[in-house]
């Protein structure tokens, strides 16, 4: 059973994650993604951008760092092996492009169990930083510009599930 | 690339049909991509012992790879602002060979004063739906 303890809890600004041109191709590729803008550097910037556009579910990786803060901690009490992904959301404030420097507030905010499966919700809020900036003040209002919002569910199956 | 005149759609409208298929690579690639690596997903022993009939896709990669049909569409992978799904069943890969899903994207809403569309995806594997209320809002 996940801890129900862990509602409700928010964790500070994490340690930026810096989008390379690189790891924008080679995520692109392993999801198929075609359009030039991935891949082209002219082409993105033609649509606008300054570099290259992440496709839409590239955020995953960054907010899957962020996740398991909560994911790996022992006291959360989540068998990583009798996880399955129940559902997942993306929503775009501004398209992730290379060169952003980008850390994630964790929010916890649902945990519930029943019979032998518990449903975690999590939701990590994407801020762009300043690349000056190698950790956010966990002072400051904001950590930088909303860039994203990504929202997980995980169902763990109990030992007799 | 050109971009779709939303004046010019209706609800109900197929904007595309596509096959995506996948091997045992293609899950190993994404896994390195992602940094995803669950060994549920490469290795069939791990994957058996967890109660599956073998190595599954990372629904991530399903998410993934059915909504590049909507960013081309789109002509603009910016234009996507909002993307749901929901796992229903798993993509099983088997070894060798490979697991084909058929997707479609349907026209489910239009909100011309916000300027944006959703796009409803069905995503199946062998007639079964492997995501539910798959769901893409794209800023035309």
């Amino acid at each position: 059973m996940a801890n129900a303890d862990f509602e409700g809890r928010v964790y500070p600004a994490n340690a930026p994650y810096s989008v390379g041109r690189e790891k924008i191709r080679e995520f692109a590729t392993a999801v198929g993604a075609t359009h030039p803008a991935h891949h082209d550097l002219v082409a993105a910037r033609g649509l606008g951008y300054l570099d290259l556009v992440a496709p839409p579910t590239f955020a995953v990786i960054v907010a899957q760092r962020a996740e398991s803060q909560y994911i790996s901690d022992p006291a959360a009490d989540i068998d990583f092996s009798r996880v399955v992904h129940a559902d997942e959301r993306f929503t775009h404030h501004r398209p992730i492009v290379a060169g952003d420097e980008l850390t994630t507030v964790l929010h916890v905010d649902r945990i519930v169990s029943r019979g032998a499966i518990s449903m975690v919700t999590t939701r990590c809020e994407i801020y762009a930083v300043p690349e000056s900036v190698e950790v956010p003040s966990p002072e400051a209002e904001s950590p930088g510009e909303h860039v994203a919002t990504v929202t997980s569910t995980l169902a763990i199956r109990g030992e007799d599930a | 690339m050109s971009r779709p005149d939303i004046a010019a759609l209706a609800v109900g409208d197929v904007i595309g049909t596509r096959t995506v298929t996948f091997d045992r690579a293609d899950l190993v690639r994404y896994a390195g991509a992602s940094g995803d690596f669950n060994s549920i997903h490469w290795n069939d022993k791990v994957a058996e012992g967890a109660g599956l009939p073998g190595v599954i896709a990372h629904g991530m990669l399903t998410m993934g790879s059915v909504v590049g049909l909507v960013s081309e569409w789109a002509g603009d992978p910016g234009a996507v602002v909002d993307y749901q799904t929901r796992f229903t069943k798993p993509v099983e890969v088997p070894n060798p060979g490979t697991a084909s899903i058929e997707v479609t994207a349907t026209i489910g809403v239009i909100d011309a004063d916000a300027g944006t569309v959703r796009v409803d995806l069905a995503v199946t594997v062998d007639g079964a739906k492997v995501l539910g209320r798959t769901q893409v809002l794209v800023r035309l």
